[in-house]
């Protein structure tokens, strides 16, 4: 056969590009696959626990004070008749569909309930991962340059903290001693009680709403009452990023590529910030992504101690009133949005880390 | 006595594994921080099994002309809204924070350690099942899962073992796999399999044993986790119920007096903190000794 360099070289460039762009699709579905698996898997859990795990399930979506005609239409919609699997098939259809049932103690969907409470949790956990990001990677560079200094110690500490001290307790003796000793900052709530209702919710974010009217009292207010829950939530998140930092800034510094930029004359500040801090943005990028959804997890504490009315308010509440649909709900939607989380900070990891690119 | 215990030809099982155990000790104590917390274990398990002699007072009995106390020297840390003294009630409840912790160890452990082993051993659709479902477990908030599970359960104190116990288990079906792997095709498992040893025999006898080590130092490291856990369900009224002195519910009926009474919360936040920063202190310095790839990496 002739060689022909050109059109060789073109067909060989283009079947490659072909197949760059196969592996591309074949890798997106198979995220998709895995996206989609794990989801039924949170939809499988959820089901269990609320129709398998209690005795009665109908007794603990519709409470016990039902009638017996709530009781039986709640029976007929539940299709308890129908064998486990297709019950299992209809639920994940309705979640589909955004069905989440109604709740006993608001009356409501609880869509729509999940829906009006999720900014507050939202704009809590952003500026405590916001917290966590702005203080605790700086703070870990410093421990990783000054080894043994004072700084490293303190994040030492803040690190061992940041696993025994619990969330609660913490919320309770700030509330304590910032609000009631010092009076620093506002109490429990989102605005005082005179500002409560004024806003129109156009995002629920009050910060954002209060712009968006052009209330800057209520922005201060609101931004007063956020300080000290966000504060504590961006404390966990503090603690847990600056050790990472450390560590893997520690781990770039020994590396030889520093030694030789040193040994260049190349200033310390610049070999920290340009040559070791560069590599480890993207391993921060799945550090912060963890932190951020564990801070959704951590507000259904805070937010019982600060009576903020998020997500994990409500989620408490219903677990007093043993509200089943309401509990599942919010589990879902937590599930969900940690679920989503953890793989966006995959994905990014994958498309920013050329190592990682196949 | 020490010369047995470190000889390099032990000539019995017994000696072997003692030696080894010594080994272990000699090297942790070489650890101040490790020494520090294998002492505050010590003191919640003397705590525990000691408390009627430990404690001053009953931990239910109350006293409503002596309520809310201040610290003092009759009361250390002072009384709760029903005279109760908060020391005694805190000595009490290491025995409940005790209980859950090793029930929850007891449970998870062996479960993780069965799906993981197995898993590992025979690969293939065994394998890739098991695994799909600790990974779903993994990627769930652990916390929101307990509560949900405790809220079908309904509250109490066994019931919010059983939820953590739930949530606590995929972590070492991990570590079992991990480390089956790493040995699975090795001589001494082919060697025991040419014996005619069963699969459950070869999991049971030979892989098991060798993932122990890992699994202790991670459940030792998970420990602190599991208190703030079972603390946290206490806190919000779904774990121990009153008047069983739980920490978490403790700091729950103080919540009301935290401004004038600040000490009915904050006593039982100090007995927890302390119990957790002990097993962190302690599993960091057994992961040095038991575990020392891991210790790197971290």
């Amino acid at each position: 056969m002739a060689f022909e360099p050109s059109t060789g070289a073109a067909s060989a460039r283009l079947s490659m590009l072909a197949g760059r762009a196969f592996e591309g699709v074949a890798s997106v579905l198979r995220f998709a696959i895995v996206v989609a698996g794990t989801f039924l898997g949170l939809l499988a859990i959820t089901f269990f626990i609320g129709r398998v795990v209690p005795i009665d399930p109908v007794l603990s979506v519709v409470g016990d004070r039902a009638t017996q005609e709530v009781y039986e239409a709640a029976r007929q919609a539940m299709g308890l008749d129908r064998p486990l699997i297709v019950q299992f098939f209809a639920y994940v259809g309705d979640v589909l569909t955004g069905d989440l049932g109604m709740s006993i103690s608001t009356g409501r969907p609880v869509v729509d309930d999940l829906a009006r409470v999720f900014p507050a949790t939202l704009e809590m956990a952003t500026i405590g991962i916001i917290i966590g990001v702005v203080l605790g990677v700086p703070m870990g560079v410093v421990a990783a340059t000054h080894q043994g200094s004072w700084i490293d110690q303190v994040i030492r500490v803040l690190g061992l903290l940041g696993y025994s001290v619990p969330a609660f307790w913490l919320g309770l003796v700030g509330l304590a001693v910032f609000y009631a000793g010092l009076g620093w900052v506002a109490g429990p709530g989102r605005v005082d009680i005179f500002y409560d209702g004024l806003l129109d919710p156009v995002t629920g974010l009050y910060l954002i709403d209060s712009v968006i009217a052009g209330e800057w009292d209520i922005f201060w207010n609101a931004l007063d009452h956020l300080m000290l829950p966000a504060s504590i939530l961006g404390f966990f998140s503090l603690a847990y990023i600056a050790r990472m930092t450390r560590s893997f800034m520690l781990d770039q510094l020994g590396q030889e590529y520093v030694t030789t930029a040193r040994v260049k004359g190349v200033s310390e500040r610049r070999v920290i910030w340009r040559h070791a801090f560069y590599p480890i943005r993207i391993q921060l990028i799945t550090v912060i992504g963890l932190s951020y959804a564990a801070l959704l997890e951590g507000s259904v504490m805070i937010e019982t101690v600060f009576s903020w009315p998020g997500i994990g308010n409500y989620l408490t509440t219903a677990l007093l009133t043993a509200d089943m649909n309401a509990v599942l709900g919010a589990t879902l939607v937590i599930g969900a949005v940690f679920i989503m989380i953890n793989k966006i900070s995959d994905v990014l990891y994958r498309i920013l880390d050329p190592r990682a690119r196949r | 006595m020490i010369d047995w215990l470190l000889d390099d030809s032990p000539t019995s099982r017994l000696q072997a594994n003692l030696g080894r155990a010594w080994r272990v000790w000699t090297a942790l104590l070489r650890n101040p921080l490790a020494v520090v917390g294998a002492l505050i274990v010590l003191v919640l398990v003397v705590m525990a099994i000691f408390a009627p002699l430990i404690a001053p007072y009953s931990p239910v009995g109350q006293d409503l002309a002596n309520r809310l106390m201040p610290p003092s020297a009759e009361h250390w840390m002072g009384t709760d809204e029903l005279g109760r003294d908060i020391y005694s009630r805190v000595v009490y409840g290491a025995r409940i924070t005790l209980l859950i912790v090793t029930m929850v160890a007891v449970i998870a452990a062996p479960i993780g350690l069965v799906v993981g082993a197995v898993s590992g051993y025979f690969g293939g659709w065994v394998d890739r099942v098991l695994m799909g479902v600790t990974d779903i477990f993994l990627s769930m908030p652990k916390l929101i899962l307990a509560l949900a599970f405790v809220a079908a359960l309904g509250p109490g104190i066994e019931n919010a073992i059983i939820a953590i116990a739930i949530t606590a288990w995929p972590v070492y079906a991990r570590i079992a796999r991990a480390e089956t792997i790493t040995f699975r095709d090795s001589e001494f498992i082919s060697a025991v399999r040419l014996q005619g040893a069963s699969a459950t025999r070869v999991i049971l006898r030979h892989v098991l044993p060798l993932c122990a080590s890992s699994t202790i130092v991670r459940v030792t490291l998970d420990m602190a986790g599991i208190i703030l856990t079972a603390a946290g369900l206490g806190f919000l009224g779904l774990g121990a119920q009153p008047p069983l002195p739980e920490w978490g519910a403790m700091i729950s009926r103080g919540r009301n007096f935290i401004l004038d009474q600040w000490w009915v919360a904050t006593m039982p936040g100090f007995a927890i903190i302390l119990v957790s920063l002990g097993f962190c202190f302690l599993g960091d310095g057994l992961r040095d000794v038991l575990d020392p790839k891991q210790g790197e990496k971290q």
